[in-house]
C-alpha cells in the first residue's frame, strides 16, 4: 500500500492557480525530492500534506486514509520548514522534544530520544540553548531533530539546507541519505538545488507549470529528461539547446545546427522536418584533433568549474554553446584557438519545439 | 560608547537630570506636601522646611475629615477599594475576552473581521459624555445603575479595544509557522494557543494590560455619572476634599501619594515582562 498518495490535487488561492492535478504514490521509506524553482508551489504542496492549508480539490491519503478535514496533529507527520520555525520561548532539548511530550511520551523516554537524535545530529552539546542562541546550522538541525524525533510516516522537509552554509549544506548533504533511510519515514524533500535532488532522491518529482512534469529516478531525470525543461533544470552547466529539423539524407538523419549539419541517430527518421529543439549536454561535447569531428569552433572562454573545466564555443555559422570537460584531459583548448568539435550520440535529446515534450527515437 | 569624551557623557548627565527633575519634582512636591498641614503648605513663601505630620494620612485611613467648620465622613478608603476593584476586574474581563478576539483578528480572515475591529476600535474616538446621556438611561432600565457590574461594564469601553488592538499586533508578529509546527509536532489548536501563542505574545498583553488599568484608574466621567458615593473610584472620591471651607491641600497630596502606589507597583513589577521583548532569531528573517 501506497505509504503517500496525492490523487488529483490542486490549489488555488481565488484566482491564482498553484497547481492543478498532482498525482503521486510513494513507497513505504521511498524518498521522494520535489524539485522546482521558486513560487512553483513547493512549500504550499507539503503544507497541504502537513495539514496546516487546505487543499482547494483531490485528495491527500496516507496509508490509505483520506487526510482531508483531519487535523494536523492527527495526521502523524513531521515538518522542518524552512525558516526554521523553533519555539523560541523553548530549549532547544524541549524543541526537539516537543513531539514526544505531545505523543504522552513519559520524560524518560523524552530524554533518551532527545538524546539519541541530538548525538545523531551533532547538536548534544547546544541542547539547553535558546533557539536564538544557536547558529544557523544548529537551528537547522534542531528543526530537523524536531521533525524526525518521533517517527513520523511522512517526513516534510522544505528545503532545510537552504539556509545553511555551504560547508555545512556539502556535509549534510552526505550526512542526509544515511539519516532519512535510518529513520525508516516516507520522505518528501523539498529542494531547488538540482545536485541536492540528485544525492538524496529515489525519485525526483519535477514541479513546473502548476503540475508535475516528470516523476523519475534521478538516473531517468538527468538521461531522459520529459521536457527541454526538465533538461535544462538538471546539469550544470546547462544544456545547449539549439533549433531546427531531422532531415533525412539517404540512409542517414542529420540535423542542421546554424549551417553545419550533424548526424542523428536513425530512430529519429519518424520526426524528418518537424521543428525540433536539439539538446545537447555540455558533458557530450568531444574537443580536440578529433578525426570526424562534426564541426569546427572556436574557443570564447576558458572557465574551470571544480574539477572540470567549461569552454565557450562558437562555431562558425554563429551557434554559441558550452562543453565540459575533465580538468585533467590534454587536449583542453585555450581562448582563442580554433578546435574540432564531436557530439556523443547519448547526450543528445530533441525535444519537440513548441510542446518541449522529449521525442523518442522510433525504431 | 567607548568614543564618547568626558564632557559628553557630562553633558547626558545632566540632561537627564533636568528631564528627571522636571518630571519628577511635582511628584516629590506631592510627597512633602503629604506630610504637611494645611497652614504650612500655603504659607509664603513656600519652604521646603516643616515638621513633617502624619495626620493626613490619620485623617484618610480613619475617614475622619477635620476643617475649621467641622468634622466631615469621607469614604477614601472604600473609593481606594472600589478603584482597585473596578480597574482590576475590568482588565481580567478585557483580558478574558480581548486575548482571544486579537488571536482571532490576527489569524483568521474572516466576514466583516475587519469591521468589527474597527467599531471597537471606535469606541475609543467617542466622547464618553456623548456616550453617557444614552447609556445612563438604559442602566436605569437594566438596574444597572450603581452596581460593580454595570461599571466593570461600561469599563469595557475603555480597557478592551486598548488591549484588542495591542495584542493583535503581538500576535501578527510571531510567525504562524512556529504554530503550525507546534500543531504538526501533535498538539491541538487549544494548546498551540495558550502553549506557544500567549506566551509568545506575554510582552504586548503585559503592556497592553497595564495601560488598560492606568486608563482604567485613571476613569472619571463614567463612574461620576453612573454611580453614587459608595461604589465610586478615587478619582471621584477626590472631589470631596473639596470643602466648604476650603480646599484640603494635605489630604488631596497624601491621596494622590495612596492612589499612585497600586498603579507605580504594578507598573514596577509589569516592568520586566515589557522589556523581555520578543526573543526572536527561532525563525530566520
Amino acid at each position: 500500500m501506497a505509504q503517500l498518495e496525492l490523487q488529483c490535487l490542486s490549489k488555488s488561492f481565488g484566482a491564482l492557480k498553484v497547481f492543478e492535478g498532482l498525482n503521486l504514490e510513494t513507497k513505504s521509506g521511498e524518498i521522494v525530492v520535489i524539485f522546482g524553482g521558486s513560487g512553483t508551489g513547493k512549500t504550499i504542496l507539503l503544507r497541504l500534506i502537513a495539514g496546516v492549508d487546505d487543499p482547494t480539490g483531490g485528495d491527500i491519503r496516507i496509508g490509505g486514509q483520506s487526510m482531508i478535514d483531519v487535523a494536523p496533529e492527527s495526521r502523524n507527520v513531521g515538518m522542518a520548514f524552512q525558516n526554521f520555525a523553533l519555539f523560541p520561548h523553548m530549549s532547544a532539548a524541549e524543541n526537539i522534544a516537543a513531539p514526544l511530550n505531545a505523543r504522552g511520551a513519559t520524560a524518560e523516554v523524552v530524554k533518551i530520544g532527545v538524546d539519541r537524535v541530538a548525538r545523531l545530529l551533532k547538536i548534544d552539546h547546544v541542547l539547553d540553548h535558546a533557539p536564538r542562541e544557536l547558529s544557523n546550522g544548529q537551528k537547522q538541525r534542531t528543526a530537523l531533530a524536531r521533525a524526525l524525533i518521533a517517527e513520523p510516516n511522512i517526513l516534510l522537509l522544505d528545503d532545510p539546507l537552504r539556509n545553511v552554509d555551504a560547508k555545512l549544506r556539502f556535509e549534510m548533504r552526505l550526512e542526509l541519505p544515511r539519516l532519512l533511510r535510518q529513520s525508516g519515514s516516507t520522505v518528501l524533500y523539498v529542494t531547488q538545488d538540482y545536485k541536492e535532488a540528485m544525492a538524496l532522491a529515489d525519485r525526483i518529482a519535477v514541479l513546473a507549470g502548476g503540475s508535475f512534469v516528470q516523476i523519475a529516478t534521478p538516473e531517468d531525470i538527468y538521461n531522459k529528461p520529459a521536457t527541454a525543461d526538465v533538461a535544462r533544470l538538471f546539469g550544470d552547466p546547462v544544456i545547449n539547446l539549439a533549433e531546427g529539423a531531422p532531415q533525412v539524407r539517404g540512409k542517414t538523419v542529420t540535423f542542421d545546427i546554424a549551417g553545419e549539419t550533424i548526424p542523428l541517430d536513425g530512430a529519429y527518421a519518424a520526426y524528418a522536418g518537424r521543428p525540433v529543439r536539439l539538446g545537447i549536454r555540455p558533458e557530450a561535447v568531444e574537443i580536440g584533433p578529433v578525426k570526424d569531428s562534426h564541426m569546427a569552433a572556436d574557443v570564447q572562454a576558458v572557465t574551470p568549474y571544480n574539477e572540470r573545466t567549461v569552454l565557450l564555443l562558437r562555431s562558425r555559422g554563429g551557434f554559441e554553446f558550452l562543453a565540459s570537460l575533465p580538468s585533467s584531459s590534454a587536449n583542453i583548448p585555450n581562448f582563442g584557438q580554433s578546435t574540432g568539435v564531436k557530439f556523443n550520440a547519448e547526450g543528445l535529446h530533441v525535444f519537440d519545439r513548441d510542446s518541449g515534450v522529449r521525442l523518442v527515437g522510433q525504431g | 560608547m567607548d568614543h564618547t569624551s568626558s564632557f559628553e557623557r557630562l553633558l547626558r548627565g545632566v540632561l537627564v537630570a533636568l528631564v528627571l527633575i522636571f518630571f519628577l519634582f511635582p511628584i516629590f512636591w506631592i510627597l512633602l506636601m503629604s506630610f504637611q498641614t494645611n497652614e504650612t503648605i500655603l504659607r509664603i513663601p513656600p519652604s521646603m522646611v516643616f515638621a513633617p505630620t502624619i495626620e493626613n494620612y490619620q485623617a484618610l485611613i480613619t475617614g475622619k475629615l477635620e476643617t475649621t467648620a467641622g468634622n466631615l465622613d469621607i469614604a477614601f478608603m472604600r473609593n481606594l477599594w472600589n478603584s482597585v476593584l473596578l480597574s482590576t476586574s475590568s482588565v481580567a474581563l478585557s483580558l478574558l475576552l480581548g486575548v482571544p478576539a486579537a488571536y482571532a483578528f490576527a489569524r483568521f480572515k474572516f466576514r466583516l473581521g475587519e469591521d468589527i475591529a474597527f467599531t471597537l476600535l471606535s469606541f475609543r474616538f467617542a466622547p464618553p459624555l456623548l456616550v453617557l446621556l444614552p447609556l445612563s438611561l438604559y442602566f436605569k432600565d437594566l438596574h444597572l445603575t450603581n452596581t460593580y457590574i454595570g461599571l466593570i461594564w461600561v469599563y469595557q469601553l475603555i480597557c478592551l479595544p486598548l488591549i484588542l488592538w495591542i495584542v493583535r499586533g503581538y500576535f501578527e508578529d510571531i510567525s504562524p509557522d512556529i504554530e503550525h509546527a507546534y500543531r504538526i509536532a501533535g498538539n491541538s489548536w487549544w494548546k498551540t494557543f495558550t502553549r506557544i501563542a500567549i506566551p509568545l505574545a506575554r510582552p504586548g498583553i503585559a503592556a497592553a494590560g497595564l495601560l488598560a488599568f492606568i486608563f482604567a484608574w485613571n476613569n472619571f466621567i463614567f463612574s461620576l455619572v453612573l454611580a453614587s458615593a459608595d461604589k465610586q473610584p478615587v478619582t471621584v472620591g477626590a472631589l470631596a476634599f473639596v470643602t466648604a471651607s476650603g480646599i484640603q491641600y494635605g489630604q488631596i497630596a497624601a491621596a494622590i501619594v495612596l492612589s499612585v502606589t497600586p498603579t507605580l507597583l504594578l507598573a514596577l513589577y509589569a516592568q520586566r515582562y515589557l522589556v523581555e521583548g520578543l526573543s526572536m532569531g527561532a525563525v530566520k528573517g
